[in-house]
C-alpha cells in the first residue's frame, strides 16, 4: 500500500451529515474491478452526475477542486455498508485524507489499510474548517502524519489521535498480512493449544 | 460466587479474551478468528490474494454462497445472461471448486443470504469469532457468536493467517425490558434503539442487548436486532445464549454432536455477562412504549411509530440535525405533519438478511391472507430451506394467491443489484436494514418496516397498522 507522511492540498468541504458508503459509491459498481480505467467516476456518483451522464453542480465537480487530495467532511462519514470500495474510489480520485467529527467504524479501518488517512476532529472544528472552504474554494490544507497536525487554511493547528499501529501501518506502508506472518510462531503456538481445547470446532 | 469487579467480564469480553493470540504494545490485539463466510462480491479475493504469494490458511473454514448478485428469477448460472452477474457467481463458484472450500451454489437446496444460511447450517455457533466482508456480519451474534463485518483488505488477511489485528472495543448493554404489544416484532425494537442512540450511538462499541424483550423473542427475532447492530454504527451486536439458542444449534449440520457437544456445552454456559461486569454505556428501553414503526428519512434513526406524524425539522434545536431532516424530507418527498398512514407506496420488498427468515414470513403470510396486494410486492425467501418450508406451510400460495411475487432466494431489493430495483420516485415500503439514498436504484424512496407492516402496506397501498389487519 502506498504510504502516507505528510501532505498539502487543496480540501474540499462536504457537508453531508451521515454520508453512507453506497453514497461514496452505489452498489451497481461493486462489480468492477479496482483498475477499471472509470473507477474515479463512481466517487460520489450518485450526488456528481444526472441520470444521462452530465455533471450535477455538486462541490466536487468544480474546477476549483480540480486537484484536491482531502474532504472535509461532517459526522459519520462513510457509515453503512463494508464496502472497501468506497476507499477505492476515494484512492482513484488520489484523495489521501479524510477528516470528519466521526466515521463508519468498517469504513474508518479500510481508510487505513489503503492507504488513506482518517482524521478525526471535534465537529466544531471541522464545521470551522468547512466554512473556510467554502469561502475560499481551492484553499489547501497541511496534514503531517508524524506530528499528528493539521494546519488549516486560516493556518490554526489541530491536533489529531490516531492509534499507534494505525499510524505505523500508514507511515510505512506495510500491509497487514506481511506484519502478521512476523509473529507466525505465536500464531502457530496458539493453535495448537486451541485446537485441542476446542475439538468441538474442528 | 462472587467475582471480583476487576476481574468480572462482558459477554463480549469473554469471547475475545479468549481468542486473543498476543496483544501488541499498543493496545492492538491479534485474533483467532474461528469462521469466515464469504459471498459473491469478493470472489476476487482469492486471485489477489495468491497473486501476491499466499495461500489460503484453512480452506474447510471457510464457507461460501452467492447472494448479492444472485437474480431471483434464475434457479442455476446457465439462466443468468453473460455480464457482471453471471462473471461474479461463475468467479466464486470456480474459486471453491479450486481451492477446495465450502460452497452452496444456486442449485444446492441450502444456498441463500450468507447471514441466513450461517445460522441455518449450523456454521454459526457461540462463543466462536466469525467474520464476513458484510456489515451485516453482526446478525450471527444472535446465537451469542462474536461476528463483525470487514472490509475485503481484512478477507484476505484472514484467509491468508486465520487471524485479525483488532482493538477491543467499548461495551455497550441496551436492556430492552416488559413485553412487547401485539403486532410489534423485532423489527421495531431495533428501529426503536436506533432511534434512541442514533445512526453513530454505537460507533466503537460491542452492542450486547439483553432483558425480557429480548430473551421472549424467537431466535429468528434476535437476528433481525443484531443484524442492524451496524445501522447504530456498532459492528459487534450480541445476546447471551439461553435454552432457546441451544435447541436451536442443536443437530444442525455444522453444530458439534456427542462428546463434543458437551465440551461445547460446557464452554457455551459461561457465555454470559458477569453481574459485576462493568459496560462504558448502558441503555434501557421499556418494550411496552414500542409501536410498529416506519422510517420517514435516508438513515434508519430517522423514524416514527404508525399512528405518528412525519417531524418538523424547525422543532429540531440541533442545526445540523434540522439540514439533515430536511435534506431527508425533500428527497423523500414529504411534508412535516403528514399522518403516516396517509403516505402511499408504489412498491413493497419482503425479504433481505434482516427479515427473509420462516417467521418474518408467516408474520406477513398472516397479513395477506384472504386479501390482494394493491401494489407490486416481491417476496423473496433468505435461503433455499427457507423457501421449502414456505412452501411446505403453503405460504407461497398465500403470497401468490394475494398477488404478490414469490421468488428465489437472495439480497435482491435490499441491495438492488441482481436486477430488482425501484424506479427513480417511487416509493417502497421494505422489510430491508438501509433508507439510505439510492440504496433500492437510483433515486429510491425507502421506508423500513417489519414483515406484517409490509404486508399492510401491500394490501392497502399505504402505510397501515398491521394490528388493524391480519387474524
Amino acid at each position: 500500500m502506498q504510504p502516507f507522511d505528510k501532505l498539502s492540498a487543496i480540501a474540499v468541504p462536504i457537508d453531508i451529515p451521515n454520508c453512507d458508503t453506497d453514497q461514496i459509491i452505489p452498489a451497481r459498481f461493486l462489480r468492477r474491478a479496482k483498475d477499471d480505467p472509470t473507477y474515479a467516476r463512481f466517487l460520489l456518483h450518485d450526488l456528481r452526475f444526472q441520470a444521462d451522464g452530465s455533471e450535477t453542480d455538486f462541490i466536487f465537480n468544480r474546477a476549483s477542486y480540480n486537484n484536491a487530495q482531502v474532504l472535509v467532511c461532517d459526522i459519520n462519514w462513510g457509515c453503512g455498508s463494508s464496502r472497501e470500495a468506497a476507499v477505492n474510489a476515494l484512492m482513484a480520485n488520489n484523495i489521501r485524507v479524510v477528516i470528519a467529527p466521526s466515521f463508519g467504524d468498517i469504513h474508518y479501518s479500510n481508510c487505513i489499510k489503503n492507504g488513506v488517512l482518517p482524521i478525526r476532529l471535534s465537529a466544531t472544528d471541522c464545521g470551522h474548517i468547512r466554512i473556510q472552504l467554502h469561502e475560499s474554494p481551492g484553499a489547501s490544507i497541511a496534514i503531517d502524519l508524524d506530528e499528528q497536525a493539521v494546519l488549516g487554511p486560516d493556518q490554526i493547528r489541530y491536533t489529531f489521535e490516531i492509534d499507534p499501529m494505525d499510524k505505523t501501518r500508514l507511515l510505512s506502508g506495510l500491509d497487514d498480512i506481511s506484519m502478521t506472518l512476523e509473529y507466525q510462531a505465536e500464531i502457530e503456538s496458539f493453535e495448537q493449544k486451541y485446537r485441542q481445547n476446542n475439538r468441538w470446532i474442528f | 460466587m462472587n467475582i471480583p469487579r476487576s476481574h468480572s467480564k462482558t459477554l463480549f469480553e469473554k469471547i475475545f479474551d479468549r481468542h486473543v493470540i498476543m496483544i501488541r504494545e499498543s493496545g492492538d490485539a491479534l485474533l483467532f478468528i474461528d469462521r469466515q463466510l464469504i459471498h459473491d462480491l469478493h470472489y476476487r479475493s482469492f486471485e489477489e490474494l495468491q497473486a501476491t504469494g499466499h495461500s489460503i490458511r484453512y480452506p474447510d473454514q471457510l464457507f461460501a454462497t452467492p447472494d448479492h448478485s444472485v437474480p431471483t428469477t434464475a434457479k442455476n448460472l446457465a439462466d443468468i445472461p453473460p455480464g457482471e452477474m453471471h462473471d461474479t457467481i461463475a468467479g466464486l463458484q470456480q474459486a471453491a471448486k479450486r481451492i477446495g472450500f465450502t460452497h452452496f451454489d444456486m442449485t444446492d437446496p441450502r444456498h441463500g443470504i450468507v447471514h441466513v444460511i450461517g445460522p441455518e447450517q449450523g456454521i454459526t455457533l457461540p462463543g466462536l469469532t466469525l467474520v464476513c466482508g458484510d456489515s451485516h456480519t453482526s446478525t450471527h451474534g444472535a446465537l451469542g457468536c462474536l461476528s463483525f463485518g470487514i472490509g475485503s483488505t481484512e478477507v484476505k488477511h484472514v484467509l491468508a493467517t486465520q487471524t485479525l489485528w483488532q482493538r477491543k472495543p467499548k461495551n455497550m448493554r441496551i436492556m430492552v425490558d416488559g413485553f412487547l404489544g401485539d403486532g410489534v416484532s423485532a423489527k421495531d425494537i431495533i428501529l426503536a434503539i436506533i432511534r434512541n442512540i442514533g445512526a453513530a450511538g454505537g460507533t466503537g462499541y460491542a452492542i450486547e442487548y439483553a432483558g425480557s424483550a429480548i430473551r421472549q423473542l424467537s431466535i429468528e427475532g434476535r437476528m433481525t436486532i443484531s443484524n442492524m447492530t451496524i445501522e447504530a454504527g456498532a459492528r459487534f451486536g450480541i445476546i447471551a445464549p439461553d435454552d432457546k439458542t441451544l435447541e436451536y444449534v442443536y443437530g444442525r449440520p455444522h453444530a458439534p454432536t456427542d462428546e463434543k457437544w458437551d465440551e461445547a456445552l460446557a464452554y457455551w454456559r459461561t457465555l454470559k455477562s458477569d453481574e459485576t461486569a462493568i459496560f462504558d454505556k448502558e441503555i434501557k428501553i421499556d418494550a411496552a412504549t414500542i409501536e410498529p414503526t416506519v422510517t420517514w428519512g435516508n438513515s434508519p434513526q430517522f423514524c416514527v411509530g404508525i399512528s405518528d406524524v412525519i417531524p418538523n425539522p424547525a422543532s429540531e434545536a440541533d442545526l445540523a440535525t434540522r439540514a439533515n431532516m430536511e435534506s431527508a424530507l425533500t428527497y423523500m418527498d414529504l411534508l412535516p405533519g403528514t399522518p403516516v398512514n396517509k403516505i402511499d407506496v408504489d412498491r413493497v420488498f419482503i425479504g433481505s438478511c434482516t427479515n427473509s427468515r420462516i417467521e418474518d414470513l408467516r408474520e406477513a403470510a398472516n397479513i395477506f391472507k384472504g386479501k390482494s396486494v394493491a401494489v407490486p410486492t416481491l417476496v423473496v425467501p433468505g435461503s433455499g430451506l427457507v423457501k421449502s418450508e414456505a412452501e411446505r406451510e403453503g405460504l407461497d400460495r398465500i403470497f401468490t394467491d394475494a398477488g404478490a411475487e414469490w421468488r428465489e432466494p437472495g439480497c435482491s431489493m435490499c441491495v438492488a443489484i441482481n436486477g430488482d430495483v425501484i424506479s427513480p420516485g417511487q416509493r417502497c415500503a421494505s422489510t430491508s436494514n438501509r433508507n439510505f439514498q439510492g440504496r433500492q436504484g437510483k433515486g429510491s424512496r425507502t421506508h423500513l418496516v417489519s414483515p406484517a407492516m409490509a404486508a399492510a402496506a401491500a394490501v392497502t397501498g399505504h402505510f397501515t397498522d398491521c394490528r388493524q389487519l391480519g387474524k
